[in-house]
């Protein structure tokens, strides 16, 4: 295709950009990428948050670069760093706040970019490695958040550090060991955080840009899902493009920036009224210096962690308690093939496959909040009941998924073109 | 180069190349190099273990216990762990052993400490406790609870530590109760007396340091 005796569109032409395009196939990547590249054309508004995800991804690799400027890691330097940029450093409060609650807004856009995979079977085959390049690279996003908030070196910093590091230690045999590698001396300590700032700002961005460049690649190889879940490319007309598609650009690329725009002005309202949401993005513990002697009264990750910490408290043994919450997201990978429905898209399945996803939504949600809250008796039982709730949905869904009634699905997308 | 050397990666000359002699060829090579990278890998994994500096910083350290009243806790660090030291009271020793129904390892079977602190009162000395002060479930730091009936832990409550995290519970001899997250007993650090009320952390009674 880039061939550079093949002279034609662009690099046939005259001028600078014929110039270019004889050397690099800018305007060919531009034709069969976004240009040739078919969308179908009934997508919705849960469409967006693909779209949200790699602004946010581009939004925290902005802010990340210019906090790294004033940012010393280091445990005596670390905490004093953070509150220099917030209180000296011209814009250093904005660019801070950008990217630790920008965190925030990055995983409500996953989650909801992953309810929609679930709304509409986009799992489904031939979208399976699809939804896996995504898990892996949900998986990278939280060891990205998980060590970049050690990194204010805060004392819930610290204390997550050491709670979540610990959990290694549950592994039989090699344990222990493990965790003093990790760590790198005898409790988390200066060389911790070190370690974890060289994670957070160069090992795992670029794992996870090599991961979501992974995903959109997949993507363009099996097409979108839509809201009907039917192939597209099943229909196509005498040219060979499909008829229910549009091209992505400039259709989806002007949709998409209509959105963008909505999120933004959410995303600014919250900034600059709200930034640490009461407490549930930036907790008030890290406010405080990172301190090996005194353990915060109340310890909670952020929310986008507490509904795995519910089910880890839930569990009354610690090995068994550590095994659920990794299953709780290993059980993730597993998806497209625990889902034996006929038809892909929720629109067409039965009443009680709504009702599982439903109560999974809810019971994901309950679980976030009881994560957030001190335990005590009656939060316990709530979260083991939910727990429950949690994985039936996954464990059940081979059973539930082939019960109807379905709806027929149709041959053809369903769309109302607006008047 | 020459011509020779072409002419035999052409595929004109396929037939004679006999491709499991190949196939071992490529194998046997690739199994060298991943040799290679094995021990490559050595120095940036060693990277991560405690260094030279953080060992010798984890050297034994000493504590002065004359000044401990009975019924009092210290928390000296040693390898930035706080340990607990705690002078028993002859009531605190006395109750000891009238709830071991109601922990998880009452004989500390599970649970990690020198041998010679196996015992029931988990010491070597009953009226000194030595404890890593770290909760052995996740890590956190229990808090002292030491009043027998303790209002925040009901009237059976013997007295001991009651974790913030998660709600783990352990006696006056460091030993979790039943219904905690914790499944085994806090630790207990190798240790001797090197005076009659010096006590030496990081070094065993019997030998010399840990």
């Amino acid at each position: 295709m880039a061939n550079a005796g093949n002279t034609s569109g662009a690099a046939a032409k005259g001028g600078f950009y014929g110039w270019l395009n004889k050397r690099l196939p800018v305007q060919d990547f531009i034709d069969s990428q976004l240009i040739g590249y078919y969308a179908p054309k009934n997508f919705n508004f849960w469409y967006f948050f693909g779209f949200l995800a790699t602004l946010m991804l581009a939004m925290q690799l902005l802010t990340g670069i210019f906090l790294t400027m004033n940012y010393k890691p280091g445990a005596a330097t670390a905490f004093d760093s953070v509150e220099y940029i917030m209180r000296e450093v011209d814009g250093g409060w904005l660019i801070r706040y950008l990217h630790s609650t920008g965190a925030s807004f990055f995983f409500i856009v996953v989650y909801l970019h992953m309810f929609r995979a679930f709304l509409y079977g986009s799992y489904r085959a031939p979208r399976e490695l699809l939804w896996l390049l995504g898990m892996f690279v949900y998986l990278a996003l939280m060891a990205e958040a998980f060590f970049g908030y050690v990194l204010p070196w805060g004392n819930m910093s610290f204390w997550g550090a050491q709670v979540i590091v610990n959990l290694f230690g549950t592994i039989p045999v090699i344990g222990p060991g493990l965790v003093e590698w990790i760590r790198g001396d005898y409790a988390i300590a200066d060389a911790t955080l070190n370690r974890f700032f060289a994670l957070h700002v160069v090992a795992v961005p670029l794992a996870l840009l090599l991961l979501v460049m992974l995903h959109l690649v997949a993507l363009r190889q099996t097409g979108s899902n839509n809201p009907d879940g039917i192939e597209i490319k099943e229909n196509k007309g005498a040219d060979g493009k499909p008829l229910d598609g549009i091209p992505f650009h400039p259709y989806y690329t002007v949709k998409d920036v209509m959105g963008m725009g909505v999120f933004l002005m959410i995303f600014a309202a919250v900034i600059f009224f709200i930034p640490t949401m009461g407490g549930v993005f930036l907790e008030p513990p890290n406010f405080e210096p990172a301190n090996p002697l005194s353990t915060p009264e109340h310890i909670a990750p952020v929310w986008y962690f507490t509904p795995f910490y519910a089910m880890l408290r839930a569990v009354p043994d610690q090995k068994l308690g550590a095994l659920v919450m990794l299953l709780s997201i290993v059980v993730f990978f597993f998806v497209p093939w625990l889902d034996r429905s006929p038809v892909k898209s929720i629109r067409y399945k039965g009443w009680l496959s709504k009702v599982f996803l439903a109560v999974f939504a809810v019971s994901f949600v309950v679980l976030g909040y009881l994560g957030l809250e001190p335990p005590s008796i009656g939060r316990t039982l709530a979260a083991r009941v939910f727990t429950v709730v949690y994985f039936a949905f996954f464990v059940l869904m081979p059973i539930y998924s082939k019960i109807g009634p379905f709806k027929k699905v149709p041959d053809r997308v369903v769309y109302h073109a607006h008047a | 180069m020459s011509d020779q050397i072409v002419q035999t990666s052409g595929p004109s000359l396929a037939p004679v190349t006999d491709p499991s002699r190949r196939k071992f060829l490529t194998f046997a090579t690739a199994g060298v190099a991943a040799v290679g990278v094995a021990f490559v890998a050595v120095p940036f994994v060693e990277s991560w273990f405690p260094s030279e500096r953080a060992r010798s910083l984890g050297a034994p350290v000493e504590v002065d216990l004359t000044k401990v009243e009975p019924g009092q806790m210290i928390s000296p660090i040693w390898r930035l762990q706080p340990i607990y030291i705690v002078h028993r009271t002859p009531q605190m020793l006395a109750i000891l052993q009238n709830h071991d129904s109601d922990l998880k390892d009452p004989n500390s079977n599970q649970s990690k400490q020198p041998a010679y602190t196996k015992n029931p009162d988990r010491s070597v000395k009953p009226e000194f406790l030595v404890l890593i002060g770290i909760c052995t479930h996740l890590g956190c730091l229990p808090k002292q609870h030491f009043d027998a009936g303790d209002p925040v832990l009901g009237a059976n409550w013997p007295g001991g530590w009651l974790c913030p995290c998660h709600g783990s519970r352990f006696d006056l001899a460091g030993r979790v109760f039943n219904g905690s997250p914790a499944s085994v007993n806090l630790v207990i650090p190798p240790y001797r007396f090197s005076a009659a009320n010096t006590l030496r952390i990081g070094e065993d009674t019997t030998q010399g340091a840990a």
